[in-house]
């Protein structure tokens, strides 16, 4: 039995389906950062750091001796707690198809809203710094007006090539941006979406979590997400009504490249 | 009476509940096969039509019990249902298919950071390539 300790849950095997199916159903499309950056492992839970490849001196270490230590970038555990009615449960065990899962939903999408932020917007107290806070290029000013969304992603691509970035690009966009992107057709009723797509030559996807937008080069090695759990349900507790259950994964995030990036503020 | 577990290799008791219903399927389609193969050898010797028209009946049954078997285990195991995309029902050499389509899962697999075995994960992983 894993930590999950799911086989402790009353919980039938066909009430695991639904939420595990559920769990995924809610969290791919919300999942940006996974669809633009390098993605490592599952490492499993163990998994408890990345390393950097770099080690600090240790300033006091025994006569003739010479030490350091390795540094490396510990993972976070991330976990988005959520109750399920046994009620529900039941139901869906009789095969009821209308099963109240709110909660587990909210609690993918707080998931994936936390997991991308930190890769866009940085987790300090996590020791997680963000492509927004590395990338070396001048911020652009995204702004409301849809119609000047290609020449400011021109703009970006043009200053990522300038730096010796080779695409192909992707634009991660949040959500209100993705709206209006969604929504406006250019001048003779050409997408917006499809010409932005033809700029970058790469994906433009819905980013919860990400203020604006970012233009990153996803042609690989700038950017790593490194998974030592990926995302599982585990079971906490339970009473006679609800069970406590909870979305979780570890990870981290580093940037070799923080000139692969270009960020559109809101 | 003591009750067989063959399908078991390890200990049934430390098994998820998950491996115990995919071991039990493998039996499954293992007996399915066997069947199919003792029924060809029968109706090779059978000279009575009646009885080989029975067992010929009895034998599409096999079919079917082998193919849903099949089907139920390529759905838990999606690299052994990609690999057997690759193989089945393609006209051509079946070795040059399955070392191509081995490879061509095992490698994708791998890129889109497959969970480890035995996880209990969601199975997420990387996404880059699937993006809109």
């Amino acid at each position: 039995m894993s930590h999950l300790l799911r086989e402790h849950a009353p919980i039938t095997e066909k009430g695991w389906r639904l939420l595990d199916e559920e769990a995924r159903d809610r969290l791919r499309p919300a999942l940006a950062a996974r669809k633009l950056v390098d993605f490592t492992g599952p490492h499993g839970w163990e998994h408890s750091a990345t390393n950097l490849g770099r080690a600090e001196r240790v300033a006091d270490a025994p006569d003739g001796i010479q030490a350091a230590t390795r540094r490396v970038l510990p993972l976070v555990e991330a976990r988005a707690p959520f109750s399920v009615a046994r009620s529900e449960l039941d139901d869906a065990d009789r095969g009821a198809e209308d099963i109240d899962l709110d909660e587990l939903e909210a609690a993918a999408h707080r998931l994936a809203v936390a997991e991308n932020a930190a890769v866009f917007h940085g987790w300090s107290a996590a020791g997680i710094a963000g492509i927004a806070e590395a990338t070396t290029h001048d911020t652009i000013g995204l702004g409301e007006d849809c119609e000047r969304y290609p020449r400011h992603v021109a703009v970006a691509v043009d200053a990522l090539r300038g730096a010796g970035i080779e695409g192909p690009y992707g634009l991660a966009l949040g959500p209100e941006a993705h709206t209006r992107v969604l929504e406006t057709s250019q001048h003779g009723g050409y997408p917006l979406l499809e010409h932005l797509r033809e700029i970058l030559g790469g994906p433009l996807v819905w980013a919860p979590g990400v203020q604006g937008a970012v233009v990153l080069s996803v042609g690989g090695g700038h950017f790593r997400f490194e998974s030592g759990e990926d995302l599982s349900i585990g079971y906490e507790t339970h009473d006679a009504e609800a069970v406590q259950l909870y979305l979780e994964e570890s990870f981290s995030f580093r940037i070799a490249t923080p000139e692969a990036a270009v960020v559109l503020t809101p | 009476m003591a009750v067989g577990f063959d399908q078991y290799h390890e200990p049934a008791a430390e098994l998820p509940s998950e491996t115990r219903t995919f071991a039990r399927l493998c039996a499954s389609l293992t007996e399915e096969a066997e069947a199919i193969g003792w029924y060809e050898q029968r109706l090779a010797l059978e000279p009575d039509r009646a009885a080989r028209d029975i067992m010929r009946d009895a034998q599409g049954e096999e079919f079917k019990h082998f193919c849903m078997d099949l089907e139920f285990l390529l759905r838990r195991t999606p690299l052994w249902r990609e690999i057997a995309e690759g193989i089945l029902f393609q006209d051509g050499d079946i070795v040059e298919h399955g070392e191509e389509a081995e490879e061509e899962a095992v490698e994708g697999q791998a890129a889109r950071g497959a969970p480890l075995s035995g996880s209990e994960s969601l199975g997420i992983g990387g996404m880059r390539g699937g993006a809109s």
